[in-house]
């Protein structure tokens, strides 16, 4: 209330119009003041509710991306299962399986297929399990390094030496219609790979999508 | 003439009676200031805010030609760089610019903590600085990331796998990062945003408040051994100070502020010139793997710190340490508000600083050396030396085939060239007797991964016979005595001692 006085004196147009007897007792007047505070109170109240109301829809967008691990995965085509050799590591590319029009060359995403035997398989990310940088396969010395800090991995995936805590991450894989498919969708971290223990693989599914 | 003036001085006043900025322009220019204000010590503020502005303006002028969408972005920047005039020397200027800004910002913040200006009643104004040296920072790992090539790709790489490791939230952290499951054209939007309007616009604000606060608060003076912060006494005595031994903030200080700005935005062109544009590098193509990714260089030290501490100790080291050193920095006014403020006396601010500083020198020269990172093509690009070979055995040449084929090369160095990842092996065989290297190469260890698997014993006694040949010429291998004598008893089982002729050659030498 006592911060009305001070205001209303540094505003000199208003002094001017408001000027007599009647203004100044309706500006002392309790009353008045009250209804003011008590509207202006309204007016806080109503904007905090349509901020709240409008709030949930903006959290809800802003947080869309947020999603279960599952909802981002599902079974990508590498080839054929012929293209892959026994006993070799070959490089692979698939599409991710989300994607939007205007990703360019970013879904085009690169990992590392190991026959071991004719119906065995074992398909590894690109990225280091320390950081994420895309390793590099060394058929020769039978080894994957990483470029950035140094991590090295056995042919089997196995950490060797150097930062990493963990073997190369792994992508679940099955044999559909002759073609090696990989349960692929998101980047592999973590977060999503270092607690997959038991690896469901279906053989015999009619098709990679699903 | 004078009714040119008269015409200036109506449409002048004309302009004064609307916006009324007059008195307040003229209070904040000619405010007192303690005399020993005016010096070249306190002109990294201002020089800070003029970086800002000046990326404001260059970032403006990028943004009319750069495409933020994943699948152009790159194109749109080699454009700006060969086909748009002038492109280059913009790029250029934002570049630099943003080191600098780093540099400037970094070293005003050492300034103002050994000048104890954070002190009461700056607490505000430095804890606004914090945020401002963190924005800054995001700025320059944003700007990283929309010079979208491949360090920019693999960077937000490294960075998803650090949020990952946030306890139970990491998946939707990284998730919330990249706009989605993986780094694509969503990441490149919202890091645009980040870049462009969140992290600038609260830049801006924060630093219009932290001017206004050194305005009202005044420019810190001189410290003087002795002379200590009460908070009782302070604001009187700045009073006192201001009025007995102040000068009008402009021109007293303000000209070297000006021209140290001048000098400074001067630099920033040289350096454009001279250094040109940071790449871009090779295109965001996540399926092109021979990449060596590199952080810029601010953040060079972070990527020598990720590769030195033990697997163990990262993910806590990751997670707690940042903010205990935000939290650090943003309780030093309230833990150390009063008292003295000069560096005369306060060892422990400069050897806070100067360890700070020492550490972040080591890092970032490790950084843009790596020596921890094996380096990918010295297996087949770098040479033999030729001595190492000379009068050389089937079997040694055999063994430096298998040490180039097996990538031994890619972390250990042979006549200077090769990784650094392991020990240099020039002098290999006087530390390492046959049957040790034998064992070290079968079952690796510490950095090693172990060969036992990936050799043949072939390749193994013709990479060790090698190893055993790497010596200096006037120094022997080491050898075991003791195999020695079970291999001369071997040869001729009726002598019980070796002789002491043969345990001196060395049993490889060429």
């Amino acid at each position: 209330m006592s911060h009305e006085e001070p205001n209303s004196a540094k505003l000199p147009v208003q002094h001017t119009h408001s000027s007599g007897p009647d203004a100044i007792s309706s500006a002392q007047d309790p009353r008045v003041i009250s209804r003011r505070w008590l509207l202006l109170t309204a007016g806080i109240a109503l904007n905090g509710v349509v901020g709240l109301v409008l709030a949930v829809p903006i959290f809800r967008y802003l947080f869309a991306p947020w999603k279960k691990d599952a909802s981002y995965d599902s079974w990508v085509p590498l080839g054929a299962v012929d293209a892959f050799p026994v006993g070799e590591t070959r490089l692979a590319f698939y599409k991710n399986p989300s994607t939007n029009p205007w990703d360019g060359q970013t879904d085009n995403v690169a990992c590392y297929v190991r026959r071991e035997s004719a119906d065995q398989f074992r398909v590894f990310a690109i990225n280091c399990a320390h950081l994420g940088c895309p390793v590099r396969w060394f058929p020769q010395s039978q080894l994957f390094m990483c470029p950035c800090h140094g991590g090295v991995y056995y042919a089997d995936g196995s950490r060797a030496s150097g930062p990493p805590e963990r073997g190369l991450f792994t992508y679940d894989w099955k044999i559909a219609s002759s073609q090696l498919c990989i349960d692929a969708g998101q980047m592999p971290t973590l977060s999503n790979q270092a607690k997959l223990v038991n690896i469901s693989i279906n053989p015999g599914e009619p098709s990679c999508r699903g | 003439m004078p009714r040119m003036k008269r015409t200036a001085v109506r449409i002048y006043g004309w302009f004064e009676r609307r916006l009324q900025l007059e008195a307040p322009v003229k209070d904040a220019a000619l405010h007192p200031v303690p005399r020993s204000t005016a010096s070249w010590f306190y002109v990294f503020g201002s020089a800070a805010f003029t970086l800002l502005f000046l990326q404001i303006f260059t970032g403006i002028l990028l943004a009319l030609v750069y495409v933020p969408a994943a699948g152009q972005a790159w194109n749109s920047l080699n454009i700006l760089n060969h086909q748009i005039p002038l492109g280059w020397f913009l790029r250029a200027l934002h570049g630099w610019g943003s080191n600098f800004m780093v540099a400037i910002v970094l070293i005003h913040m050492a300034q103002v903590f050994l000048f104890g200006a954070y002190k009461y009643p700056r607490e505000l104004t430095w804890t606004l600085g914090v945020f401002l040296l963190l924005m800054t920072l995001g700025m320059a790992f944003t700007g990283q990331v929309l010079r979208f090539d491949q360090d920019a790709y693999w960077g937000l790489g490294i960075g998803a796998s650090i949020v990952s490791r946030v306890p139970w939230i990491g998946g939707g952290l990284v998730h919330l990062l990249l706009g989605g499951p993986i780094i694509a054209g969503a990441t490149l939007s919202r890091f645009f945003a980040l870049h462009v309007f969140i992290i600038p616009g609260a830049l801006l604000i924060f630093a219009l408040l932290h001017v206004w606060m050194v305005l009202k608060l005044g420019v810190n003076e001189w410290p003087m051994p002795g002379r200590l912060v009460h908070r009782s006494t302070y604001i009187a005595e700045y009073e006192q100070l201001t009025h007995e031994d102040g000068i009008p903030f402009v021109p007293g200080a303000f000209w070297k502020d000006l021209v140290f700005s001048g000098a400074v935005v001067a630099a920033v062109a040289v350096c454009a010139v001279v250094f040109g544009p940071y790449g871009p590098g090779g295109q965001p193509d996540p399926s092109i793997i021979q990449t060596v990714p590199k952080p810029d260089f601010f953040f060079l030290w972070i990527y020598t710190v990720l590769s030195y501490l033990p697997p163990q100790m990262e993910t806590p080291f990751i997670l707690i340490v940042p903010l205990l050193a935000i939290a650090g920095l943003l309780a030093v006014p309230f833990v150390a508000g009063e008292g003295e403020k000069s560096w005369h006396r306060r060892p422990v601010a400069v050897l806070t600083v100067s360890t700070i500083a020492v550490c972040w020198g080591v890092l970032t020269q490790l950084g843009t050396t790596t020596p921890w990172s094996p380096h990918m093509n010295a297996w087949s690009s770098d040479p033999i030396p030729v001595h190492d070979l000379q009068r050389a055995t089937p079997l040694v040449r055999q063994g430096a085939i298998v040490f180039q084929a097996k990538q031994c090369r890619n972390c250990h160095s042979i006549g200077g060239s090769g990784g650094q990842r392991g020990p240099a092996l020039d002098d290999v065989a006087t530390r390492l007797t046959i049957d040790q290297l034998r064992f070290k190469v079968v079952t690796g260890g510490g950095n090693m991964p172990a060969y036992g698997k990936n050799l043949t014993p072939h390749e193994i006694e013709a990479l060790v016979t090698f190893l055993e040949t790497l010596h200096p010429a006037n120094e022997p291998p080491a050898y075991d005595a003791s195999r020695r004598a079970v291999e001369t008893s071997e040869a001729q089982p009726n002598r019980t001692a070796p002789e002491a002729k043969t345990a001196a050659q060395p049993r490889t030498d060429p």
